[in-house]
């Protein structure tokens, strides 16, 4: 017997909010980054069960495909972030306001 | 032959640009003989192109040369193309003849100033512009050339843009006052063009003259009047006659060849060659004879307060111009084309006989009551100016008593009243040209210092002259009454004179001109040369003095440039003062002080929303998802 | 309450308590031990969804990958930032969690009152995401993004290389890092 959708979209939803509110509670960017990578696993999860939902797919095509840019995003963001640790000497969000430039 | 025509403009051409681009490697023997070789050429070329046109058929004598087309827009076209006869080719030799011998004139009268190469860059400029005024077939063609010799005109009277002194106060502001007061007879000339372009469907000189009968007598009137203004513009005639004696300031040879010669007398041209919307116009043509007359009389008036000797010349060109409008006006346009010719020359002559008094003065001295005397020091000078004077009074049988008389004879015809203008303003030129010879050449020296470092010119600065001597002595065989060659000639370009005054008329008139010239010389005579004491000098000073209390305000111009300073420029600045002060920068900059202030205001609040702190980012993105969601959810 | 049910309340229970320990971890190494409990609790319900090639992916890529990776920063970089005592950003903990609930009620709301199950036909349509399937689908019809993928991690590669590396001169290697202390 196949499991409704809605349950693991709701649990998607779940770790996604999780994510989310890590991302705005915490300070430190490392764990800011795992947040986000958490947000993007639960996208995964719901492309996934949609895909079996719709009996297509291209749901798990675009799972590979964020994959893979997760993958170029964690080797860019972390080297960005060791190159700010050479420069400020933190890693506390609150200290890095580049963005500004 | 004719289809050569277009040589007539590349040499003039060339020689502004052989000259300055290498010029300055050219010395001055170089540059003087590129520019006048270039134009003498052209004049060799004009010169081919009379013959070449005598050989036709004599009603046959109007060739077109089309070269390329310039402006074709939908039915409108504009050809650059050359109209080819007689009045055409008479305007050309002019130009170029007469051109030619000031250019060799100048090259001696322009020895050793700076940028000698700069005076004949734009003096060939301004022959070039004045051949595309007179030969193209089309009214745009003429408006390039018109524009253009208003151009050369202001970059010569202000060639010396860096003098300033007390009677043409800072010369670059007479280039100026020139350059603006042509404008307004500009902007009459294009609105003419229009009206023409709308009213006849064509720009080109024949199509219009054969489809002027289209033309409503209001519009032609109304296309005249507005021809008429452009004309009083260029040949200084009332009321924008004020530049040409601040013109005077420009270099000598630039006062005979273009204030005097050649482009003041493109107005009368441009009546001459549009005479067949004038004949549709009678009320415009009255108004053109008695704008020419009017401004004959008060110039002459003028003249004869003035002691600056250029000025007189000034004065005593816009009179004269006045003259030929008057003739075009009632019709005659073949003696008023007959007039410029011989008032070129003439004036010419007496302009550059000016140049060499002045040449020959310390401080380039041309106030004539400094003078006195100059006969014994510039013997040939003298005689060349007493020759232009006696041409320019009109006296018998120089070619100016001609020319004039030609003019007098049409217009008693036509207006008495307006003929006794014109013969009153014959004794006040008579008398005012000889005014200058008498107190400038005759009499005691009266100014020692001067007399004494006064010197006789060059031979390139007399020889020159003495052409035009000749040519101011002779000229009036060009158009012998009786035989009337040269009127004959131009017929085929404008048409036959309506009236042919009888014999009988024509001598008497004649016979009374002449009595007016020399009663003319002989009151100048007694005024300045005879003591007060003797029979004539009492005379003279007893007729003379009837006039007296209208000297000052003669001597004064007329008050016209005070009129006009303040009727016309104080309320035009004031309005621009307004306009800038309140208008632009209160306005228009204020609106856009106001945005970028504004800008400037928000962007400061919206800059601290924008710290460069992710977090902060973060949380504005989550509020938008979030809302998105909402809006999703709830509103959809 | 069947079996499937009963298992998937299990493994999503952990996935959920994991992703909570991310959040809430004072140390980072123990975030990312978190972490990785909940990438492989994701990879279990990948199977249940039919997509063993992504589960195997994931195991591979983010758990084998990138949480190694992140791992290796934490021990080069150490850092622990003591965050929960910010005080001067109270007022984003508080919108913070707001927002998250916001979301949260949100997506449920959206999704418990919209979705049903999988039908038997589009069930049937499903050929199931094995290595072969999706081996096909991607060297067929998504060859070009397949290959471009290819190069942006190529680029991410050198992008990586160029912004880890030391600056010339800088000798004293990656500081570690005691924030706000």
């Amino acid at each position: 017997m196949m499991l409704e959708t809605s349950y693991y979209l709701v649990l998607a939803a779940l770790i996604f909010t999780v994510g989310a509110t890590g991302v705005l509670l915490r300070r430190n960017a490392l764990i800011i980054f795992m947040c986000i990578e958490m947000m993007l696993n639960s996208v995964n999860l719901t492309l996934i069960a949609l895909a079996r939902q719709w009996g297509d797919l291209e749901g798990q095509i675009f799972v590979f495909m964020i994959m893979a840019v997760a993958a170029a995003e964690v080797a860019v963001g972390l080297a960005i972030l060791i190159a700010n640790v050479r420069h400020r000497k933190s890693i506390n969000i609150d200290e890095i306001n580049l963005l500004k430039w | 032959m004719l289809d050569l025509a277009w040589l007539i403009l590349v040499f003039p051409a060339l020689g502004a640009l052989i000259n300055l681009f290498i010029g300055d490697r050219l010395k001055e023997r170089g540059i003087q003989v590129v520019a006048s070789g270039a134009v003498l050429l052209s004049f060799v070329v004009s010169l081919r192109l009379f013959f070449g046109l005598s050989g036709l058929d004599e009603h046959h004598r109007t060739v077109t040369v089309h070269l390329w087309d310039w402006i074709t827009i939908g039915s409108f076209r504009a050809p650059a193309a050359l109209l080819i006869d007689p009045l055409s080719v008479t305007m050309a030799l002019i130009v170029t003849g007469v051109g030619a011998l000031i250019h060799i004139y100048a090259g001696g009268y322009m020895h050793g100033e700076r940028n000698y190469q700069r005076f004949f860059v734009y003096l060939n400029f301004f022959i070039l512009a004045m051949l595309v005024l007179i030969l193209s077939n089309n009214f745009v063609g003429m408006f390039v050339g018109w524009e253009g010799v208003g151009l050369a005109s202001y970059l010569l009277i202000g060639f010396y843009f860096d003098r300033h002194d007390e009677s043409y106060g800072h010369y670059a502001d007479a280039g100026k006052k020139a350059f603006l007061v042509n404008r307004i007879g500009d902007f009459g000339m294009m609105l003419a063009v229009f009206l023409i372009w709308t009213g006849v469907g064509s720009v080109v000189f024949e199509e219009v003259s054969q489809g002027s009968g289209a033309l409503a007598t209001g519009t032609a009137t109304a296309i005249c009047l507005l021809l008429l203004l452009a004309a009083t513009g260029k040949s200084a005639q009332l009321p924008l006659f004020v530049w040409l004696p601040d013109a005077m300031a420009g270099p000598t040879p630039v006062s005979a060849l273009i204030h005097a010669a050649t482009m003041v007398t493109a107005g009368i041209y441009m009546v001459a060659r549009t005479h067949f919307l004038w004949e549709l116009a009678p009320m415009a043509g009255s108004l053109a004879a008695w704008v020419g007359g009017l401004t004959a009389l008060l110039a002459a008036t003028i003249a004869l307060t003035q002691v600056d000797l250029k000025k007189i010349l000034a004065y005593s060109t816009i009179s004269q111009l006045g003259y030929m409008m008057l003739g075009v006006g009632v019709g005659a346009y073949a003696f008023a084309i007959f007039h410029l010719v011989t008032h070129a020359f003439f004036k010419a002559l007496l302009f550059l006989a000016a140049g060499n008094v002045m040449h020959g003065l310390p401080d380039g001295e041309l106030d004539i009551r400094k003078m006195g005397n100059l006969r014994a020091k510039m013997p040939t000078t003298y005689l060349l100016f007493v020759i232009g004077a006696l041409a320019l009074a009109g006296f018998p049988p120089l070619s100016g008593f001609f020319s004039k008389d030609g003019i007098l004879l049409h217009v008693a015809n036509h207006n008495i009243l307006l003929y006794l203008v014109g013969l009153f303003t014959a004794l006040l030129t008579a008398f005012y040209s000889f005014r200058a010879v008498f107190m400038a050449f005759c009499g005691e020296a009266r100014d020692q210092h001067v007399h004494e470092h006064a010197h006789e010119s060059p031979a390139v600065m007399t020889r020159p002259l003495w052409v035009l001597a000749i040519l101011a002595v002779v000229g009036g065989a060009l158009n012998l009454p009786l035989v009337l060659t040269m009127e004959h000639y131009l017929e085929a370009a404008v048409g036959k004179p309506a009236f042919h005054p009888s014999v009988p008329m024509e001598l008497v008139l004649l016979a009374v001109s002449a009595v007016v010239a020399l009663a003319g010389v002989g009151l100048a005579y007694g005024r300045y040369l005879k003591s007060t004491d003797s029979v004539a000098g009492k005379l003279a000073a007893g007729i003379t003095g009837l006039v007296r209390p209208m000297e000052p305000i003669a001597r004064n111009r007329w008050y016209v440039d005070e009129i006009y300073a303040a009727w016309i420029v104080g309320p035009l600045l004031g309005l621009s003062n307004w306009f800038t002060q309140v208008v632009d920068q209160g306005v228009v900059d204020g609106a856009v002080n106001l945005v970028g202030q504004a800008n400037l205001y928000l962007g400061g609040a919206l800059r601290k929303v924008h710290n460069g702190l992710v977090p902060t980012y973060a949380l504005s993105l989550f509020c938008g998802v979030v809302a998105l969601l909402l809006w999703f959810v709830i509103g959809g | 309450m069947s079996w499937s049910l009963l298992f998937f309340l299990l493994v999503g229970a952990v996935s959920l308590a994991a992703a909570l320990g991310v959040v809430t971890s004072r140390q980072p190494v123990h975030s990312a031990l978190f972490l990785l409990t909940n990438f492989a609790t994701l990879a279990v319900l990948y199977i249940t969804l039919d997509a063993q090639f992504l589960a195997a992916a994931q195991v591979i890529v983010y758990a084998g990958g990138i949480v190694i990776l992140i791992l290796f920063v934490i021990m080069l970089i150490g850092g622990d930032t003591n965050d929960f005592s910010a005080a001067q950003r109270a007022w984003s903990r508080t919108v913070g969690i707001a927002l998250g609930t916001i979301l949260l009620l949100t997506v449920s709301y959206s999704v418990l009152a919209r979705m049903a199950g999988p039908s038997e036909e589009t069930a049937a349509l499903l050929q199931g995401g094995t290595p072969e399937a999706v081996g096909i689908a991607l060297f067929t019809k998504y060859v070009l993004p397949f290959e471009l993928i290819a190069l942006l991690l190529l680029v991410a590669l050198i992008g990586a290389l160029v912004l880890g590396r030391q600056q010339e001169g800088a000798g004293e290697g990656i500081p570690s890092v005691k924030a706000n202390e």
